[in-house]
């Protein structure tokens, strides 16, 4: 704590240095190895994310090649285990996560008007360590045995007794991973109370900060929880510990309760931010204020409450009893009900206005429908009578792809392309921006579509191998899925085309921007509100 | 940043490192706090891990439950093992015995522990052992057999719906657990 803060001081010192020679800052590798602007850590958070995204996207390159036919040609099946628990692993911890924690960084200084975040060394090294979890993570898979093949969700005994000896890894990488996630949070929170420009009261803050505010403390919540949990598989597997091990008097489902107590807020800390970014972009392309602003912060927060009072719908063939079932059945579905809110404000924000489709609204608008099929399965799942038909299948896969897909990665697009001009200081090319929006569009419900019939005809998920009458839709879905893969290459190539060159961003780069971030040059300067900026 | 905000940074801080502590001991809490709750509730199928004494008044001769048994053991336990008869008719409140067989194919000596699951789970609060194998664990030499005992009797307050009780075993080798 003391070193923390101490270091702070020394930190705060520099600043002021800095506020003399405003563009001052180190050259080459230093830069970005030593830097505690928020605007640099933005950004190499977000490249650290598409970088990860394209791992992971590569590994399920691999799980759709095989599954392209029925039978097995292409991997092991033990193999084919790893692809999918290690794809799983990077794209929620190294993808969605790491690139709404970028766009926090980037924005939310100056969206609250302050110089950077509040504990800018603490950023430096909550980024620093992302790369070496994921390398942990990523070498065990080139070591022998093999690296995790218990799928994403480690459920124990597979983790423990079963494990192929990865288990050590997986969980240093998950506790590098946490801390990573609570330092981050801890300074999404710190800044956002104490370094508002003067005037910004709570309720003026812009519906991104709000969400990322909330998304904060969730994080601070679960992830110790998630920590516990991989704490207790690595002593349970080399310590001789039995906390899920039933000959020693544990128990495999306590397991599964500890997990999902962490696990489904997970799912909203990867969904909430992006309720704040379309709330931030849908506005500005129908030249509109939010409708409902304050029922937009109220709801947020009744998600993020009632996140934690529902875990065990993720287990309702363990044998629970039947007033169990009840409660965690009308629990989740009463999550719909703010989350309703949140779509009918984003629908009658888009009421009247005076809409443009540029390629952020276009992901924006996306989203809202996409979404909203993503959290309509997920109704469909919650019924716990139902849940027994579809528990395990690739009608849970389909689910969660459209509401991490279609909802988190394309929020995440929508917001790229909205800041891009304030971040380069270049309009990116508009008809390239098109492209990878159609392409994305059509070829991810190609890919995600079928695997609800897939799912509603009984494909388990995580299986190598599939009974012949699967093999059309599979066929369609592994095509989707190449597609897809391949759209996102036309976004590497528009971002790289932005920063090199275009035409020059105004301060003000959409018609409808609201928010004191355009009220700075584009590009952002390097330091920016070294005087905090007056809000009425 | 100013001065002023400084001693308020390091208040926001200390308790948010503090929650975070306080999550992290939560998340372990939860393995005390799910066995509490599971006994109180009888969830889970787990019955008591001691013995009981008989404690009903009466034999309930107008119910007939069935308890099933089953044996299983666990993927790296070499052992025989299964019960003398796969079901028995009760009364609630009459008391039963049935043996067990094992046997330590493992050609060392071992020691095994069984854990019991009662099915379904809101029956685990009714079923009653006075004496049963898996209170203890037990310790075979190679190649040896053992008939073990199980004495129990079910709950006459059992709800009426139940009919039928399964119980299960299943048979852990925890030599190297013990040897460690």
């Amino acid at each position: 704590m003391t070193t923390v803060t101490d270091t702070m001081e020394h930190v705060d010192g520099h600043h002021d240095h800095h506020d003399h020679h405003a563009d001052h800052k180190m050259t080459g590798i230093k830069r970005w190895l030593l830097t505690t602007n928020h605007k640099d850590i933005g950004t190499l958070y977000l490249w650290f994310s598409f970088i990860m995204l394209l791992t992971g996207g590569a590994m399920a390159m691999v799980i759709r090649a095989e599954l392209f036919q029925p039978g097995l040609q292409i991997v092991e099946p033990d193999f084919f285990n790893q692809m999918t628990t290690v794809h799983g692993l990077i794209m929620v911890f190294g993808a969605i996560m790491p690139a709404f924690t970028g766009l926090a960084n980037w924005m939310i200084p100056m969206m609250i008007g302050a110089p950077d975040m509040a504990l800018p060394r603490l950023n430096n090294w909550s980024f620093w360590i992302l790369p070496f979890a994921f390398g942990i993570l990523l070498a065990s898979l080139f070591m022998e045995g093999g690296g995790p093949n218990f799928g994403w969700t480690f459920y124990a005994p597979l983790s423990t007794t079963y494990s192929n000896g990865s288990t050590a890894f997986f969980v240093f990488a998950v506790h590098i991973m946490g801390i990573s996630s609570i330092m981050g949070a801890i300074n999404i929170i710190v800044t956002i109370m104490n370094m508002r420009a003067p005037g910004m009261t709570y309720m003026k803050m812009p519906l991104f900060v709000w969400t990322f505010f909330i998304t904060a403390y969730l994080l601070i919540a679960v992830m110790p929880v998630l920590a516990g949990t991989v704490t207790m598989v690595l002593t349970d597997t080399y310590f001789g510990t039995s906390f899920f091990d039933a000959a020693g008097g544990g128990d495999p489902v306590l397991f599964q309760h500890i997990f999902w107590f962490f696990g489904h807020p997970e799912v909203y800390i990867m969904i909430l931010p992006a309720f704040g970014i379309v709330s931030t972009t849908i506005p500005a392309f129908c030249r509109k204020p939010l409708f409902g602003y304050s029922s937009m912060v109220y709801a947020t927060a009744s998600i993020a409450f009632l996140s934690f009072i529902v875990w065990a719908h993720h287990m309702f063939t363990t044998g629970m009893p039947l007033a169990g079932e009840l409660f965690f059945m009308y629990c989740t579905m009463l999550i719909a009900v703010p989350t309703g809110v949140k779509v009918f404000n984003w629908v009658a924000t888009m009421w009247r206005g005076a809409i443009s489709f540029e390629t952020p609204m276009l992901f924006s608008i996306a989203f809202v429908i996409l979404f909203t099929i993503g959290g309509f399965s997920g109704l469909m799942l919650a019924m716990t009578p139902v849940d027994f038909q579809y528990h395990d299948t690739y009608f849970v896969v389909a689910h969660f792809h459209y509401v991490l897909v279609t909802g988190s990665l394309f929020s995440i697009f929508a917001a790229v392309y909205y800041w891009l001009p304030k971040w380069t200081g270049h309009m990116y090319d508009e008809k390239l921006g098109k492209l990878h929006f159609w392409c994305s569009m059509i070829s991810v419900n190609v890919l995600f579509f079928p695997m609800h019939f897939l799912g509603l005809a009984g494909m388990p998920r995580r299986i190598p191998d599939y009974a012949l009458q699967f093999a059309d839709f599979n066929k369609w879905v592994s095509i989707g899925g190449f597609a897809f893969g391949l759209s996102q290459l036309i976004f590497l190539a528009l971002v790289i085309k932005c920063i090199r060159a275009g035409k020059q961003a105004e301060a003000k780069s959409w018609e409808g921007a609201e928010g004191l971030e355009w009220t700075v040059a584009s590009p952002a300067p390097y330091h920016t509100f070294a005087t905090p900026p007056k809000v009425d | 940043m100013s001065e002023q905000q400084q001693p308020q940074i390091k208040k926001s801080v200390a308790k948010l490192c503090m929650t975070v502590v306080a999550m992290f001991a939560f998340g372990f809490a939860l393995v005390p706090l799910y066995d509490v709750f599971c006994e109180v509730t009888g969830l889970n199928g787990k019955t008591a891990t001691e013995a009981t004494t008989y404690q009903a008044d009466g034999i309930d001769e107008s119910r007939t439950i069935t308890v099933q048994f089953i044996s299983r053991t666990a993927k790296n336990a070499a052992w025989q093992f299964e019960p003398e008869m796969n079901s028995i008719q009760v009364h609630p409140g009459e008391m039963k015995f049935v043996k067990f067989y094992a046997k330590n194919n493992t050609g060392a000596n071992a020691v095994a522990q069984a854990v019991p699951s009662v099915s379904p789970g809101q029956a685990a609060n009714y079923f009653q052992k006075i004496e049963c194998f898996c209170f203890n664990q037990q310790p075979l030499q190679a190649n040896e057999d053992i008939w073990m005992p199980l004495q129990f009797y079910v709950d006459p307050d059992l709800p009426e719906d139940m009919t039928e009780l399964t119980l299960s075993y299943t048979l852990y080798d925890i030599t190297a657990t013990i040897g460690s």
